[in-house]
């Protein structure tokens, strides 16, 4: 067995999830060898970043058409990667990217991806979330060609921290032969959405509330209880995608992330999306009439029931108790 | 311009699941089964597109015999006809498997787009669009918010796109057709069908076609081997009692036990 994984830069640095896989990379190679793969027109800072790690080694896949990032480059220039290093796993972080593209570069191989893993056992056996995380899914490679595999933010431990190791590992470069007329998207520059008005980062207090509301007519029962409590209104995707509440006051993966002292999760069932936005508060509370919900996996209280009789009982306790 | 868009029946959000005696799925027995909602959203930026460009909606969609209501369902809407690819192993098939149905039912309609919702809200791989654009050899990008077309009408139609990143941020991608998209949902607020659209469904053309007619299904590499349910990593203290009671306690609990009020 010898697996590569391949990481991804923020911000100029090799990014947070990318550690993680590579933590679940080590995870599956046990004793055997991990190889590191940074890609880009310029890789030189974050090889060397990753060569501190205990890695095999690093390869620079390295070519002016790898910047900025389209799915035909990359899917393009790790494939010619795979076929020469031939790793029996590739693993992924699941971001955004990887989403774009591995998908695409593991069909060009005859294999899958096996997408949002948030465990590997022996076998390997790769656990993802199924019936948006109500269920988990054992998945095994049944494949004789490389096995894909990208892995859900926070899963793994990982960190950017070199530990003890003295030597740092050797460091490869391989460029890619790419032609322009290959690559037939054109991605243009990031730009932020709206001004943000609402900095839900810095509120100690959060009422968040998801589709169990059923209907914008009914969201004062929510603004009531977040000015009992004197907390941010805050909402999962849905409410926010109907325009029942502004963009800005979303949390999740594409939000807000937020680590409040209380987030009060209201008819929230907790997808992974949200999840991932929230799981760091100090203390969660979650009402929700499902019982099997998956944001009581992450809640430190819960009450299962009718958020239409529950909420206006909690809005009236909290008045009592201040 | 003629427009594809891919769907999937899902279970329904609230359904109650169980797993199935081999653990392998879930009991179908008594589900109650609706349009993934992704895909509903690719299925309204279709439509507004055909409403600014003119042109051609359809539906194509893989499963069983019920897989039919939702095909219905998105002609209500609006959609000008469908395909039902029918097939009774989609449990069998893998994410590129069940995408080499939609291919080849897809390739010989010649689209100048697909869309497709970016993940299904049961298995959630989020890999189909990207697997059929491979497929079918046209370029894609995913998590797309809005699609804009200039020259709609001549082969050489542009799409701008604007694609989400994460953390807030959001691209313009630009493309020539054809090309596949993946739809992120919120980019459009959902249509309902008006009693009309439902009249008109059931006279517009719905073609079967039989999932053995294109092709044998190639082995499966990633094989799902057993469901089980989620291990609690928290221990959740569950407030009982009625309404005012559990609110009581908690407020109580938060006080002085978690001590954040």
């Amino acid at each position: 067995m010898s697996v590569l994984v391949i990481l991804e830069e923020r911000n100029g640095k090799i990014s947070r999830t990318s550690w993680e896989a590579a933590a679940a990379a080590q995870q599956l190679a046990g004793t055997n060898p991990v190889i590191a793969a940074v890609l880009g027109a310029q890789t030189e800072s974050l090889a060397a970043e990753a060569a501190a790690k205990p890695f095999a080694k690093v390869i620079r896949v390295e070519h002016a058409l790898l910047a900025p990032y389209t799915p035909d480059a990359f899917t393009a220039a790790l494939r010619q990667l795979i076929q020469k290093e031939s790793p029996t796993h590739i693993v992924f972080p699941h971001t955004y990217q990887v989403r774009d593209y591995a998908p695409a570069l593991a069909t060009r191989m005859g294999q899958v991806l096996l997408g949002d893993v948030i465990a590997i056992e022996d076998g390997p056996v790769f656990t993802r979330q199924l019936m948006q995380g109500r269920l988990n899914g054992e998945y095994k490679h049944t494949g004789s060609g490389p096995c894909f595999v990208s892995v859900q933010a926070g899963a793994f431990r990982g960190s950017d921290d070199a530990g003890p190791q003295q030597t740092k590992a050797q460091i490869e470069l391989f460029r890619p032969s790419l032609d322009p007329a290959q690559i037939r998207t054109k991605p243009g520059e990031p730009f932020r959405g709206s001004a943000q008005t609402v900095d839900l980062g810095s509120a100690q207090l959060i009422v968040s509330v998801g589709r169990g509301i059923r209907e914008a007519e009914n969201l004062p029962l929510v603004e009531e209880l977040a000015k009992a409590l004197g907390a941010e209104l805050a909402a999962s995707r849905p409410i926010c995608d109907n325009g029942w509440l502004p963009m800005e006051r979303q949390v999740g993966s594409s939000g807000q992330s937020v680590a409040p002292k209380l987030y009060l999760a209201v008819g929230i069932s907790g997808a992974i999306q949200h999840l991932v936005g929230m799981k760091g508060s100090q203390c969660i509370v979650a009402i929700n009439k499902d019982p099997d919900a998956p944001i009581f996996e992450v809640a430190d209280y819960g009450i299962v029931g009718d958020l239409f009789e529950v909420v206006p009982a909690l809005t009236e306790a909290i008045k009592a108790a201040r | 311009m003629k427009i594809i868009v891919a769907i999937k029946q899902v279970p329904e959000r609230d359904a109650p699941l169980r797993i199935a005696s081999d653990a392998k799925g879930i009991e179908e027995r008594e589900l109650q089964w609706a349009m993934n909602e992704p895909d509903a959203y690719a299925l309204e930026e279709a439509l507004q597109l055909k409403e600014k460009h003119g042109g051609e909606v359809v539906i194509v969609s893989a499963g069983p015999e019920r897989v039919g209501a939702t095909i219905r369902e998105a002609l209500a809407k609006g959609a000008d006809r469908g395909i039902h690819i029918v097939a009774d192993d989609l449990a069998a098939r893998d994410a590129l498997g069940v995408a080499q149905l939609l291919a080849a039912a897809v390739k010989p309609e010649s689209p100048d787009l697909v869309l497709t919702g970016l993940q299904s809200e049961d298995l959630g791989l989020g890999q189909t669009g990207v697997i059929l654009a491979e497929l079918l050899n046209l370029p894609h990008a995913s998590l797309i918010l809005q699609v804009e077309i200039s020259s709609a009408d001549s082969p050489q139609a542009q799409i701008k796109a604007k694609r989400e990143l994460e953390e807030g941020w959001f691209q313009s991608i630009e493309m020539p057709t054809p090309a596949v998209l993946t739809i992120q949902s919120g980019g459009n607020k959902l249509r309902y069908a008006t009693l009309m659209g439902i009249k008109r469904a059931k006279t517009k053309e719905l073609r079967t076609l039989d999932a053995t007619s294109l092709g044998a299904a190639a082995a499966p590499v990633a094989v799902l081997d057993k469901i089980t349910l989620p291990q609690k990593k928290k221990s959740t203290q569950i407030i009982p009692g009625a309404a005012k009671e559990a609110a009581a306690t908690l407020v109580e609990k938060l006080k002085s036990e978690a001590r954040v009020l």
